[in-house]
Formats: structure tokens, sequence, C-alpha cells
């Protein structure tokens, strides 16, 4: 038994051996073949390495896309997708995070406009201003106002927005508003109507996924924007208006019971398990990213205007929460201008309208072609012109992501709890770090 | 032995023992750098104001220890620890024992079993928790079954805590929602103390038990008195590798339940990566790696000074 | 040689245990060949209305580059970590001398260290020695954080090796190489399966490491598993089509294996 065993043990050694033998010839290989193709390029600093979290269905078509139309008018520039998944970008920003502090920042990084890039990157002085590349592509009058100051610190530009979602939509099932004679509520009381009516009819009102807590927190910034208005809003993230005002108090409240006509296994679900209760009739609204539009029509083959609908979060019509994805200039990049030439691309209309149709969001420039778009997509583009434009809390862009982690943190235990006073108390404590 | 042979023989042996030493070298310069240098860095950490992407090396003192524990999410962290990780362990010991014990019966199909048992060790934590938040949803999942039972658990969104109490934030109890977690991780790793069981039974020779037989020893006794004690050693081996999962678990949870409604499965290890990475709270983040280290010094140090004992 | 409860009823616990161990294999095969639309949670035991292996093609063909990384970290990691655990553990059981216990402690505390707390220096380390981004840098990382456990798996194995037989080699003149290259590594070849299985699954499988470490195209296979799903959206049908052909190589492992994974738990843990 012995000599048996110990045979196997020779054999597993040797097969080891050969494959790690073997593993070394064929990654020189490996790196010849590299080499060849980097060749044409401007030898090793040649590369454009576009790092961002975008692998999935959809957002990586349309990265690719967008890579393969930069190609196609560069070829001469070679560009590495580094592309991170998981935790809805937290393992992306650990490693950029890690290399930003190693000096081995990448080409350009995707990062939410507002304070996720200006309270870190900006702040810790990693970022090389844009204003003059701005200016040299004319854009300043292409990107909304609003939309510039966001990704702007000090009346420096620091980064490229490629597309605009947005978030503060309510998705209802239209069969179900039918069934129960549910008129669209515009506003908090008749939000409060329309649940109990659907409560009595045991359908579940609003559905909610908050495994991860943003879909909670999404809620209370849409309560918060409709309560306060928009210029309230953005005084409040500003530090000029306290978390104990009385307004932020009644936001919290109305939280509270909207907290009252959810699914009862919220915690369990992800965002797209709760669109799945809207989408089979078990829940009737859903507050979401307008993300969730592509779920329903593309995942779920549901009908736009037809098995679902959309209309503005209560009170917050006219106002328009933005989340934007940007791509920025590190310093310490060495070919900063072929960067920039991809960041030109990334800015065009021809690049917006390649990469938003296959990711679904709508372009961030005001002068792109809405015929590129689906319906839900053409009414986003004329409110995103029209509308207020606003900063989302929930996915970093009105305060710092310290702020929001422990934001995040007081929704979740709120959610539990219910306790007004403490939910107060825990955001007013990290205000500061806002 | 004449003198010449007897210094050689010394001679031999310090020059093995430099040897030895120089065996050990290349690991303990390694571990010397990647363990204790790196957790140098992270005490040091801790003790400053590095809580923004910007650097701020300042010296905070201990605030960020204090912050931690007046926090109801590490307190909460701390409790869940503590019960997964007596629930985990003392599972995984329970079910492999028992597995091992029947198993160890000579049954047919025994390699089947043992394989069935085993291949969950192969998977990936992510994989695990992905699949386990589905079968413990409390909307599908078991309950599919168990409703006709008329028992439906919530599983890992259950808030409750079971006999808790007040204690400083949070209150101290069973928090039910970790059980769905210990489950997870209880199927993933029985197999290993599965195992290690199975290689100790087979490593009691038959005669004791016929000898104990003779003495007319019931078959339960001879388990309980014989062969238990002697599967103690092994015991302290599946602890103490189960401790260091245990005490480290993070992907299972993350990829799971995340930190759970109100925190009930939250732990060290994902409050950490969120803290860092998602908040930027470095300081914050390195001090509940530190406390975390703290916790299993803890734990293993008398073990290792029993073992220690032992062998002198 | 049995318990008084009849064989039956062992039998049907242990059926009832392996059914209990093998459902969420069944929801993982299940789901894998769903087509999409018909993945979700409130249909997770139902079979699908056709079986589509379109997801196994599309995780394939994402995953395939990956795997090959995966096989060239894992086998010279594991060999590594296995070769250096045995030479610690020979020293710590069989070459004790003063102060040999604490050395021994401290290599085993690293084996309690988390992981996350020790990314940001690790990564300017290995920056430092040019090993970021590189397969032989996560293969360095893998060994040594893999040297605690495979030194104290080895060390309870070779405490099994009577103390007499060393002593005996010693008096024919055998040098401390000598005993270890004829006298220890031929008796050790059961432990070296069981730590080669347990280094194999464990790096095969690590995360964290392996995402910080590492970006694109030197990603390992679990990166890559990570990766099929999206910041928003997640293809639950792919991603587990992925998993299963991602778990594949050390579930091989297992099956076959197995029985030597017991037989060197047995050769080596049973004085502990």
């Amino acid at each position: 038994m012995k000599k048996k065993l110990y045979g196997i043990f020779i054999l597993l050694a040797f097969a080891l051996v050969m494959a790690a033998c073997s593993s070394d010839s064929s990654s020189d290989q490996n790196d010849e073949t590299d080499k060849g193709d980097q060749s044409e390029s401007a030898g090793e600093d040649g590369n454009v390495e576009i790092f961002s979290w975008w692998t999935g269905a959809g957002e990586e078509e349309g990265l690719l896309a967008l890579i393969e139309l930069f190609e196609e008018e560069h070829p001469d520039i070679n560009v590495e997708n580094a592309a991170v998944a998981g935790g809805a970008g937290t393992n992306a920003k650990a490693v950029l995070a890690t290399r930003m502090q190693g000096n081995d920042p990448p080409s350009t990084f995707q990062v939410h406009g507002g304070e996720e890039l200006n309270k870190s990157w900006v702040a810790a002085d990693k970022m090389e201003p844009l204003n003059d590349f701005y200016e040299e592509n004319n854009w300043m009058d292409k990107y909304p106002e609003e939309l510039i100051d966001l990704v702007s610190d000090d009346g420096n530009i620091y980064s490229v927005p490629v597309n605009v979602h947005r978030g503060n939509p309510v998705f209802y099932n239209m069969e179900v508003f039918e069934e129960h004679d549910i008129d669209i509520p515009t506003t908090f009381d008749e939000f409060f109507e329309a649940a109990d009516k659907l409560d009595d009819a045991g359908v579940i009102p609003l559905a909610l996924g908050d495994k991860e807590s943003w879909p909670a927190t999404q809620i209370f910034e849409n309560i918060l924007l409709g309560v306060l208005g928009p210029d309230d809003y953005q005084k409040l993230f500003d530090g000029e208006i306290e978390f104990n005002d009385d307004r932020v108090v009644e936001a919290a409240e109305i939280f509270g019971k909207m907290l009252e006509y959810i699914n009862e296994d919220h915690a369990s679900r992800n965002w797209q398990d709760s669109a799945q209760l809207v989408a089979n009739g078990e829940a009737a609204m859903l507050n979401m990213g307008d993300w969730a539009k592509g779920y329903f029509s593309n995942d779920l083959d549901m009908e736009t205007n037809v098995d679902f609908g959309y209309f503005d979060f209560p009170e917050t019509e006219g106002m328009f929460q933005v989340i934007t994805d940007t791509f920025g200039l590190p310093k310490g990049v060495k070919n900063t201008d072929d960067v920039k030439k991809f960041l030109t691309v990334l800015g065009s209309v021809e690049g917006q309208d390649t990469f938003n149709p296959l990711k679904g969001g709508i372009p961030a420039r005001v002068d792109a072609d809405p015929e590129k778009y689906d319906d839900y997509g053409k009414d986003a583009m004329e409110d995103f012109t029209s509308a207020r434009l606003v900063p989302s809390l929930a996915h970093g862009s009105a305060a710092s992501e310290g702020f929001l982690t422990k934001a995040n943190q007081a929704v979740n235990i709120f959610v539990t709890q219910g306790d007004i006073d403490n939910f107060i108390q825990a955001l007013e404590n990290a205000a500061p770090e806002m | 032995m004449s003198k010449e042979v007897q210094v050689k023989k010394r001679k031999r042996i310090s020059k093995d023992k430099w040897t030895a030493v120089a065996f050990l070298l290349p690991s303990l310069i390694l571990i010397l750098v990647f363990v204790y240098g790196f957790i140098g860095w992270t005490g040091y950490v801790s003790l400053s104001n590095y809580n923004t992407i910007v650097p701020d090396f300042s010296f905070a003192g201990l605030k960020n220890y204090k912050y931690l524990f007046s926090d109801f999410r590490f307190q909460a962290d701390l409790r869940n620890t503590l019960f997964f990780t007596i629930l985990f362990i003392g599972l995984v010991i329970i079910m492999g024992l028992g597995i091992a014990v029947l198993i160890d019966q000579k049954l047919k199909g025994e390699s089947l079993f043992r394989n069935i048992f085993l291949f969950p060790m192969a998977l990936s934590f992510i994989v695990t928790g992905v699949v386990w938040q589905w079968l413990l949803n409390p909307s599908t999942g078991f309950n599919h079954f168990l409703k006709f039972f008329g028992i439906t658990p919530k599983w890992y969104t259950d808030t409750n805590i079971l006999a808790g109490f007040e204690w400083g934030s949070i209150e101290f109890g069973l928090p039910v929602a970790i059980i769905a977690v210990v489950i997870a991780a209880v199927w993933q790793m029985t197999g290993f103390s599965l195992a290690m069981y199975l290689a100790g039974l087979r490593g009691i020779p038959d005669e004791l038990r016929e000898a104990a037989r003779i003495d007319g020893a019931s078959e339960f006794q001879i388990y309980r008195r014989i062969i238990l004690p002697m599967l103690l050693p092994i015991t302290m081996s599946v602890v103490i590798i189960m401790a260091h999962i245990s005490l480290k678990i993070f992907d299972l949870i993350y990829a799971m339940t995340g930190p759970g409604a109100n925190f009930v499965t939250d732990v060290p290890g994902v409050y950490m990566f969120e803290t860092t990475f998602r908040g930027n709270y470095y300081a914050n983040g390195a001090a509940i790696a530190i406390i975390m280290l703290l916790l299993v010094a803890v734990f293993i140090v008398p073990y290792l000074w029993n073992s220690r004992k032992g062998e002198q | 040689m049995s318990f008084p409860i009849g064989k039956t009823i062992k039998y049907l616990i242990l059926i009832f245990f392996a059914l209990l161990f093998l459902a969420p294999v069944y929801v993982i095969i299940v789901t894998s060949i769903k087509p999409l639309d018909e993945v979700s949670l409130a249909e997770m035991w139902t079979l699908p209305s056709t079986i589509d292996f379109s997801s196994y093609k599309e995780a394939f063909s994402k995953l395939a580059p990956n795997l090959m990384n995966s096989i060239y970290l894992v086998v010279p990691a594991t060999l590594l970590s296995a070769i250096l655990g045995a030479m610690n553990g020979y020293v710590l059981s069989k070459w004790k001398f003063k102060g040999s216990e604490t050395i021994f402690t401290v290599i085993l505390f690293g084996m309690f260290i988390p992981y996350q707390s020790i990314l940001i220096p690790m990564i300017q380390f290995l920056r430092q020695i040019d090993l970021y981004n590189t397969i032989p840098g996560l293969i360095l990382v893998h060994v040594v954080y893999g040297l605690p456990i495979t030194t104290l798996m080895f060390r309870n194995f070779y405490a099994n090796i009577p103390d007499q037989m060393i002593e005996a080699a010693k008096i024919d003149g055998a040098s401390f190489l000598g005993i270890f290259r004829h006298v220890i590594i031929p008796l050790s070849i059961t432990g070296f399966v069981v730590v080669a299985i347990w280094q194999f699954t464990n790096i095969w499988n690590e995360f964290l490491f392996a995402v910080t470490v590492t970006t694109s195209d030197k990603q390992p296979v679990m990166v890559a598993l990570q990766n099929l799903s999206g910041s928003q959206i997640v293809q639950w049908n792919v991603q587990m089509a992925g998993a299963l052909i991602a778990a594949l190589p050390t579930l091989l492992v297992y099956i076959f294996l197995g029985k030597y994974f017991v037989r060197g738990l047995l050769a080596g843990s049973v004085k502990g």
C-alpha cells in the first residue's frame, strides 16, 4: 500500500513540476505576444488603462464599444480595460485606493461626480485640473452648468462625465395600479392614500431590497429633496442647514411611515430581487435609479409604459437626482496626451451615444441625439435639460464617502429600530465629515 | 564511548543545530516582514488621524479605539462574532464527529458519502454565500418546503436577539439571523472535521475496543470512555483551524447577507473592509484589525501555552 | 462493531444529511441551465422549461484565460508552501532548541492576521520589490500567508514519527539533512497530500489578494468569476455556470484525492 501511495505522490509531484515548467515557458510566450501587440504603440507607457467597475451585462458592452470607437480613431494607442467587479464598486475602490496610495494610478478611472471625486482624490491632490482641456474641446456649454459644478472644485474642473442616471423615479406595475384603481401619487399624502389602498388589497405598496443599505438611503434622500426642495437640499449638504432642522425630522418621520409599507423580507433582497416583486405584481412600486428600467425591459421582458410605468418620486417633480459616472486624469500619469485623447472620445457626442444606449443611461451632454434612445431615455433627456439637477447622497455625489458610510449605517439601524431621535443624532454626529 | 567520538558527535550536533536554524530562516524572515511588519504598520495607522483619503499620520492616541467601542455597529460586531464562533465551532465538531462515527460503521457507499460531505470544501465562500442567500431566503428557499410543516423561520432577515438585554448601546444576546450564516459556514467546513475525525477513528486500534467489550462495556460506553478521549487532540486541532476561519470570516458574509438589518449579521471583517475602502476611514479600519488580532490572541495563546506545557 | 440502533436508521440519517448537503448543488445546477428570464428567487426550485447551455458557453469563454492564470499561480504556490512547511515542521518537531517553541508560536500567529488590514502596506511592498501585478507576486503572498498552516500541519504530522527513528539514524551517522531526505520525506507523502489539497483549494478560491495584487489579464479565475456580475445587474445563470466551471479543478481534487486526504490525516493528526 505504501508503495502505491509513494508512486502516486511521485506522479503528482512530477505533474506539478511539469505544470510549473510549462507555466514558465508559456508565460514567456505570453510575454512575447504581449510585446508584439505593444510594438505598434509608443512602448511601455503607450497604454491607456481604463479603470472601472463595469463588468456586467450592458455596461461592459458599452465600455467595450467605446474602446472600439477609440481604437478606430487612434489605432496607435493601446487600451487596457482594467475593470474590477463586485460589491457595487467597493472592490474596485479598494484596488484603486491601494494603487493611488502607491503612486501607481491607472490612466483614468471611473468615479461618481460630486464629493466622491472632490472630497477624496481632488482633496488629496491626486488629480489634474482639466479646465484648458474643456476649453479646447468647447465643452463648457455642452454640459449643464450644474453638472460641471459637480465635477469642479474651487473653479477647477477635474473629470469628464460620460453618462447620467436619475435617482428619483418610482417604477410601478401598471396592471396592479389599474386593477386597484390607483392614481399616480404626486404628494406624500397621495402616496400614503394609495399605499393604504394597496395594502388593504393585499399588495405590497413599496418594494425595497436593502441587503445593501443604499436603496433605503436613496428613498430617504428623495424624501429629503421633496420636503426641503432643491435649494435647501443642497444647503443641507453644504452644512448651512443642520440635520436637527424640523424639516429633516419631518422627512425622517415620512421615511419611517413609508417603511411601514415595504415587503417584510427587504433585508434579504438586493435591488434586483425587489424589482422582481414589482414585475410579478406582488408589489406595486419601487423607487430606484433608472438602471432599473434596463432590468425591467431587457432582463424581465417587460414593456415600457405597458407593463411598467414610472413617475417622479412624490413632491420631486421637476427635480433630477443626478448620478453621473465620470473619468478624470490622475497626477503622475506619464502619457497624458494619450489619456486626453481617450477623454476626448469619452466626452464626444459620438462617444456618449455609443456608450449610453448599451449601458442604459442617458448622455451627460445636452446635445446628444435623442433618436438613439428609447422612450424612457428621451423623457429623461428632456428632463435632464429642463429640471433642477441635484446631487445624490446615496451614490456619493452630495457628501463625502465617509459621511455616506455613516449615513448608510444610520439608515440601516433606523429601518429596523425606527428611532427618529437616534437617527437624527447619528446624522448630526457624522455631519462634520461631509 | 571515547572522548574523540563524543567531541565529534557534539560538533556534528551543533552543526546540525545551525542547519536547523537555517532551515527555519527563510520562513521566519518572510513572516517577520509580511506578518509582524505589517501588523506594526497597522498598529501605527490605528493610532493616527488617517481617516480620509489624504494620509494624515499625526498621532491621535486611542481616539479610534474609543470611537469603536462606543459605536453601535462595532459592539454588534463583537456580539455577532462571539456567537458565530461558538455556534460554528460547536456545530462543525458535532456534525463532523457524528457523521464520522456513522460512516465508520462499515456501511456500504462509504466513499460516496465521504465525497458528498467533503465536496463543499472545494467551493469558494463567495459561491457558497450566494447559494445560501437563496436557500435561506425567507420567502423561497427551504421555507418553500418548511411551510408545509407550518414553520417559516425568517432566517437571516430576523432582527430578533434571543435572551437579549441592554448592554452598551446594543442588545446583547443571540442574534437569530446569525444562525443562518452559521448553517452556511457549517455546511462548507463540516467536511474538514469529518475527515479529521474519520482519520482519528481509523487510528484507534480495534484491540482497544475489543478489550473494552470483553470487559463488558456497552458500545455507548466504549465511545464515551475510550474513543472520545482519544479524539481530544484532534478536536483541539479542529478548534484552532476553525477558530481562525471564524474570527476572520469575511467573504461568506459579504456575499450572503452583508451587514444585515440592524447589523445582525455584521462581523469585524466586513466592517473593516467597508469602513476602510468605502468610507476611507483607514485609521478606524486599522483599529478594528488590531482589536481582531487581540481577540485572536486571547483565543490562541492559552492553546499554545497548553501544548507547550504538554510537550515539555 | 455496531451501535444498538439498526443499520437502516444509520443509513436514513446519512441520506438525510447527504440530501441536505446536496440541495445547494441542485440549485446551482438548475439555475445554470435556465434562460435568464426564468431565473428568479421565486422560481429557484423549479426545473427549467428548456435546458439552455448557453450560459456555460458564455461563462467559459470569459473564464478560460483566467483558468490558466490560476493554474500558474496555484501549482507553484502550493508546492513552495508545502516544502517550506515541511522544513519548518521537521525542525520544530524533531530538532527542538531553546526558543523553537517561541518561533513556532510566532509563525502560527500569522494565521490569524486579518488580511484586509495589511493590503495597503503589502501592495506598497510588492511594488518596491517589483512584483506587483505579477503572478510571482501573488505566489509569494500566498506562500507567506500559507506558511503558518502548513507548518502547523507538518509539525503535527512529524510529531507522530517516533523519535527513536531519528535517534537511530543519528547513531548511524546521518546528518540533519540526511535524516530529512532519507527518513522524513519518504514518510511524509500522505502529509504532503493533505497539505497540498488544503493549500490548493484555499489558494484557488482566494479572492481578496487576487483582486488587489493583480489587474486584468493577470487575474486568477475567482476574480474573473466575480467580474461576471455587473455593478448593478447580475445574470445568475451565467454566474452559477461560471461558479461550477471555476470549482471544477478543486472538485476533481477532492473526488480523486479525497481518500488520501483522510488517509493523510490519519497518518498525521491522530496524536495531534
